[in-house]
């Protein structure tokens, strides 16, 4: 097995143990990540002397579970993260694919909708959807969902320009197949591989994105246990009390580079499975 | 099927008729000009001629698949007494596939890598006849043993890349008989394949034509694929058919410089003496643009003369011989003399 099998199999170990913990959230979290407790504020996590062992990663500045509450931020991480590939890699494929197949007229309004959106500074859009609507989950997914498809709709653009030239294709069209048939069947399965590449990487983005709008308040709403927001909440206390800081900011950390690693293998396993 | 066209005489219609075809790409290329061919229920017609000389081309523009680029005209274009200019794109993609299939050149690319064999193969009957699934990939399974895969069950499971060449090409073949079409249009089915495969291939077409009683127009670069798969030849240069006979006949009478020329290239066992060469054509196929009169083969003609700038039109050679040449059709028994 080589070094490249094992750093995609790390990443399928961490973001699978990430979706089940975060499926199981409700199970295995030691306490309510929400239960404030203000005579245990600050409680250093287990490798300190002090600790108490009903919170393993101590607690923040409200008393509030640690370990409970980065279990339940890995959940909304998650959820941000799928549903906004999900809905930029709607919007982007459907335009790529579009662009790729028709060419002309069609490809010319796609590329310059993808200028557009390359153009658009996505903090500032933030910035002013909150100001207008206030800030939510659902706002944020749909703000980041809306924003982050053009790198989606340039990848199956180009690759549906390759594939659309193949005899596959041409003699689905000889065997009476319909524009329908010919984009859901003939192209888009065979542009996939390259578009699940494309998903991992941007899941990986809006983890990240969304940890970043938390921290500057435009992104999920307190008291959420967004990883993001647990960053700028302790920013206050990183001095006294690293960990506050630390262990979101680790775990971040590790999701995302779980996330690639796994996107990398994909990438290798998939191409080498076509090359056959 | 359709009602037969009033005026029409009683003796059934050609399976396609195809009348003064034109294709051009944009105002500089014109690929086909005037090319007309008509093929018989359970006749092979064999189109013949070099690379670029517009054969393809005349494929698609009959099959209605030309790229965005081209433009199609044609005097004549019906199929089973079916005019196919006024179809609408809808009408044409029921009758593709169904009524008239095609085999392509390449079979490693022309199938496609995401599904099985037998999903990709039951897709054409589920598509037009509405057959269900299960009755589709029987008739599938069928069609794999009629064209002589072994093994049809594990074969329908299997994807494209898990086949050999011949296979795939068999599985086109397969695949294009689906819906039991009147009219078979394979563009060098067998340019890709070595040459055991492709002399299988070629029995194969036979034997299946003769059996279901297709009409095939074949299409290729190979004189030895026309003398044992054809009936009718027609003979393209330059975008033209320059020459059109029974196959025996322009086999016996080659009549236009070009025939002659092709026939002359091909080398046969004992026709040459010891040492000789074998025959060339000199010089290459010219492109022709709009405002280009004349015997496009002139230049590289060595009958040529100053009438070959005019019209040349379309000459009858008797016995349902045609040539485009200036030539009387007895020139080279007159040469010979």
């Amino acid at each position: 097995m080589s070094l490249q099998r094992y750093s995609a199999l790390l990443g399928l170990c961490i973001v699978g143990s990430a979706v089940i913990i975060a499926i199981l959230a409700p199970y295995i979290t030691p306490q309510d990540p929400f239960l404030q407790n203000l005579d245990g504020r600050m409680l250093p996590p287990f490798w300190f002397d002090d600790s108490v062992p009903s919170h393993p990663l101590g607690t923040d500045q409200l008393g509030r579970d640690y370990l409970s509450r980065m279990i339940y931020g890995a959940r909304i991480s998650l959820l941000i993260g799928t549903l906004v590939v999900i809905c930029s890699g709607l919007i982007g494929s459907t335009l790529g694919v579009l662009g790729g197949y028709f060419g002309g007229r069609i490809d010319t309004v796609v590329m310059f909708l993808i200028t557009c959106r390359l153009a658009i500074p996505l903090i500032l859009v933030a910035l002013t959807v909150v100001a207008f609507v206030g800030s939510s989950l659902t706002v944020v997914i749909l703000t980041l969902g809306l924003l982050l498809w053009e790198r989606f709709a340039v990848v199956a653009r180009t690759t549906t320009m390759q594939v659309r030239n193949l005899d596959y294709v041409a003699a689905a069209d000889a065997a009476g197949a319909s524009i329908r048939h010919i984009l859901l069947r003939e192209i888009l399965p065979n542009i996939a591989h390259h578009l699940v590449v494309v998903a991992t990487l941007e899941m990986a983005l809006a983890i990240l994105l969304e940890a970043a709008l938390s921290f500057l308040g435009l992104g999920v709403p307190s008291p959420l246990p967004s990883w993001g927001l647990m960053i700028s909440e302790a920013k206050d206390y990183m001095y006294f009390s690293p960990w506050v800081i630390m262990i979101p900011g680790v775990a971040l950390f590790v999701l995302v580079l779980g996330i690639n690693l796994l996107g990398d293998g994909l990438r290798d396993w998939l191409g080498a499975r076509r090359d056959v | 099927m359709s009602d037969p066209l009033p005026g029409m005489p009683a003796e059934p219609a050609p399976l396609l008729e195809v009348g003064n075809l034109r294709v051009s790409f944009g105002a500089r290329v014109d690929a086909v000009r005037a090319v007309s061919l008509t093929v018989q229920r359970g006749e092979t017609h064999c189109l013949v001629g070099e690379s670029g000389c517009g054969k393809s081309v005349t494929s698609l523009a009959v099959m209605g698949l030309l790229a965005k680029g081209a433009k199609r005209s044609a005097d004549l274009l019906r199929f089973a007494g079916q005019d196919l200019l006024g179809l609408s794109e809808r009408d044409l993609s029921r009758l593709r596939g169904d009524r008239m299939a095609m085999i392509f050149q390449e079979p490693m690319t022309s199938l496609n890598p995401a599904f099985t064999i037998g999903s990709q193969m039951a897709e054409v009957m589920q598509r037009h006849r509405g057959t269900p699934r299960a009755e589709a990939m029987e008739r599938a399974g069928y069609l794999l043993s009629k064209v002589g895969i072994s093994n049809p069950v594990l074969r329908l499971g299997q994807f494209p890349h898990q086949l050999s060449g011949g296979l795939r090409q068999r599985v086109m073949i397969a695949m294009a008989l689906m819906c039991e079409p009147e009219l078979l249009i394979a563009d060098e089915p067998t340019t890709a394949l070595d040459v055991t495969v492709q002399a299988q291939i070629l029995r194969l077409l036979a034997g299946l034509q003769q059996e279901l009683g297709l009409g095939i127009l074949l299409i290729t670069h190979d004189l030895g694929v026309v003398a044992r798969m054809a009936d009718r030849v027609s003979v393209m240069y330059a975008g033209e058919v320059v020459e059109s006979a029974p196959a025996a006949t322009l086999f016996a009478h080659p009549t236009h410089p070009y025939t002659r020329g092709l026939l002359a290239c091909v080398p046969v066992p004992g026709r040459l003496a010891r040492g000789a060469r074998l025959g060339s054509i000199p010089g290459s196929v010219p492109r022709i643009g709009a405002g280009f009169a004349g015997c496009a083969f002139r230049d590289r003609c060595t009958y040529a003369t100053e009438s070959c700038h005019g019209t040349v039109a379309m000459q009858a050679g008797g016995d349902d011989h045609r040539y485009r040449c200036i030539l009387p059709h007895d020139w080279s028994e007159a040469c010979a003399a």
